[in-house]
């Protein structure tokens, strides 16, 4: 049997039977489309006209000095329509579902920045849309579930396991399965069955490209390190693909540690993580010997996943990518040292790229650069970093 | 001879009754008396249902099942040494219904070396479908352990691919959707038969959604059974341990409806 949509022996299609056609199906459209002029032109004008596109790639001059190595670049996917790089995948798949005559999407959401991104998409297509997300993210994003709201979609909570994002995915999968002949699944993520780590990573990949010409003006060279937080992976995947084939690079995701990976309260799916199946694809997930699925925490809603995508897990398999952990207390201090430093307060996620790069940037050169993916912007995280410096902002 | 086989060679043309339990809910004892007592009530094929923690095809009350059965800390390894206990005093075919990844991390081999030593007839793995399936179907050819494929409404062009490589029965979903109880069915029975008939060698058995001994005889008169779970697990779930009395009355019910 052929062996399709695999990174290495990572990635597959592991999923029921019910929905095994309509994968395929999305295959055959993604496959269709993908290079389709008219189908990428229509993709572009939204990039540029509606998301933003390109992002800016801004030289942060105060952190550089401040840490005294290595030049830093904050590649602004914050500034994106709707806050977060999140908005690049969903015009890409809601383009697709339209040419699918789907006419009802459904997502998952963690932090809400893709349940926004997709409830904005949907507003704007003029299609349903029904967000799932764990009653436990639902509270510490209250902010994103009115936003969601009051973009016309319905934010569905979800109380089984965790009530995390986990379990947003798992209640999605389940709609999809009982709902497949109207219904198109909105995947946030480089995650899942194949097509979507491919198909999102491609919706994704501008990030690196706009980097690689963006530096190319700038510094007249490609940048030493590229660094971007670790969920699923989706940010991450679109800031580090176009330099995977450039050694010179470093490529490094940060992952959410939590109280500490020594600790039973993390989500550092590489540190701790084995192999596994689950969520239709075959990577690395947190799991106990059973091969239950662990529950995770992170302070970052996004970042609070128990698994990677698969092309991230195949990236660290061969060591084209780095993988390092970030506490809940060093991604606070970094979102705060941003916002003091250079008057930019970033997603809660990005903080924990933004911590990594600050213990990497001392240790470089100053004729050397790094860019950080910032991929989004923190207004929605402010209430929750109140909280943990004990500061109470409810009324 | 596999059990599945021979079990289906005797009913010769006989509807069969194929009940599901999740394993440990609401603990591994009750489990033991309940397979016996469905097997007393005319059950002619027992699934296992080995919990998981993240059950993506199971409605609310199977995953409330698994959840209740972890909770009372049961693992694949109990699983099996309850397997073996119950080979002691019954040849009904049994198979285990469980998520690709407790296999995987088990180990393949070792999970099929246990299912041949302690008495297992076949596996239904609902989130391996038939493009993953090598995954595992070489360990499960050389155990004799019959690996289930499923069809569903929405398999169209799939179904003679599937039910033609298909091997002890093929498990035919009833409708779109996940497990769980259903008031009416929209799926056109003729044609999604009528399809399946066209290449399947073995016999098929329709699932997902029967709850009565209505529905049981009605769906199993398009094929040659019925497999019923959340049903009998919401018996479970409403009398706990003293569920064993309730759940055959059950079970005869619907064996009878079949008749």
């Amino acid at each position: 049997m052929s062996k399709i949509g695999r990174f290495g022996e990572f990635g597959g299609q592991y999923v029921p039977e019910t929905v095994m056609n309509a994968v395929n199906e999305l295959n055959e459209a993604y496959n269709k489309y993908k290079d389709d002029p008219e189908f990428n032109a229509e993709l572009n004008r939204l990039y540029r006209d509606y998301a933003n596109r390109p992002s800016m790639l801004y030289y942060a001059g105060k952190m550089t000095d401040d840490l005294g190595g290595a030049k830093i670049y904050l590649k602004r996917e914050d500034l994106n329509h709707t806050g977060a790089h999140k908005i690049n995948n969903v015009l890409g798949q809601i383009l697709l579902a339209k040419k699918m005559g789907k006419t009802r999407i459904i997502a998952e959401t963690g932090a809400g920045q893709h349940g926004v991104a997709t409830a904005t998409a949907a507003a704007l297509f003029g299609m349903e849309c029904n967000v799932y997300m764990g009653r436990t993210d639902m509270e510490r994003q209250a902010l994103n579930v009115y936003r969601m709201n009051l973009l016309g979609a319905t934010v569905t909570g979800v109380d089984s396991g965790t009530a995390t994002l986990k379990d947003a995915i798992n209640e999605a999968m389940r709609d999809w399965t009982t709902n497949i002949e109207n219904t198109y699944y909105l995947i946030g993520s480089v995650m899942g069955p194949h097509p979507y780590p491919e198909m999102v990573r491609n919706f994704q990949k501008c990030i690196s490209e706009e980097t690689r010409r963006q530096m190319m003006e700038i510094e007249g060279r490609l940048p030493d390190a590229v660094v971007a937080c670790v969920g699923g992976g989706s940010n991450a995947m679109g800031a580090f693909y176009d330099f995977i084939r450039e050694p010179g690079v470093r490529l490094i995701g940060a992952e959410a540690a939590g109280d500490g990976v020594d600790t039973p309260r993390h989500a550092a799916t590489m540190a701790r993580g084995s192999m596994g199946i689950f969520h239709g694809m075959k990577s690395i997930f947190l799991q106990n010997d059973e091969g239950q699925i662990d529950e995770v925490y992170s302070i970052s809603a996004g970042l609070d996943y128990p698994g990677i995508g698969p092309e991230h897990a195949y990236l660290a398999s061969t060591g084209r990518a780095e993988y390092v952990d970030i506490t809940d207390e060093e991604a606070v201090r970094a979102f705060e040292y941003l916002s003091k430093t250079e008057g930019i307060i970033p997603a809660i996620e990005s903080a924990h790229a933004v911590a990594a790069a600050m213990k990497l940037a001392p240790t470089m050169d100053k004729n050397q650069s790094i860019v950080i993916c910032l991929s989004g912007r923190g207004d929605k995280d402010v209430f929750q970093v109140a909280r943990y410096r004990g500061v109470d902002l409810s009324e | 001879m596999n059990r599945i086989d021979r079990k289906f060679r005797e009913l010769n043309g006989e509807k069969a009754l194929i009940t599901f339990i999740t394993a440990g809910d609401p603990d591994l004892d009750t489990t033991k008396r309940l397979v016996l007592e469905m097997e007393k009530s005319g059950a002619d094929l027992i699934e296992l249902g080995v919990p998981f923690s993240d059950p993506i095809a199971e409605g609310p009350t199977i995953q409330k099942a698994s959840v209740r059965a972890l909770r009372g800390g049961v693992t694949l390894v109990k699983i099996f040494s309850l397997v073996r206990e119950l080979r002691q005093v019954s040849d009904i075919p049994l198979l285990l219904m469980m998520y690709i990844n407790t296999i995987y991390r088990f180990g393949t081999r070792r999970f099929f070396d246990l299912c041949v030593e302690t008495g297992i007839d076949g596996v239904i793995i609902p989130d391996l479908p038939f493009e993953e399936k090598d995954e595992v179907d070489g360990f499960a050819k050389a155990a004799d352990v019959r690996l289930i494929s499923l069809v569903a409404p929405t398999s169209h062009q799939r179904i003679a691919a599937i039910a033609s490589s298909a091997e002890g029965f093929l498990y035919c979903v009833s409708s779109l959707g996940v497990t769980g109880t259903r008031s009416e069915f929209k799926t056109n029975f003729d044609e999604f038969f009528g399809e399946i008939k066209k290449s399947v060698k073995i016999p098929c058995c329709v699932g997902f959604g029967i709850s009565n001994p209505e529905q049981a005889r009605k769906m199993s008169s398009y094929c040659d059974g019925a497999i019923v779970g959340s049903g009998i697990v919401k018996i479970v779930e409403k009398y706990g341990k003293d569920c064993v009395a309730p759940v055959g009355e059950f079970v005869k019910s619907l064996k009878d409806g079949m008749r």
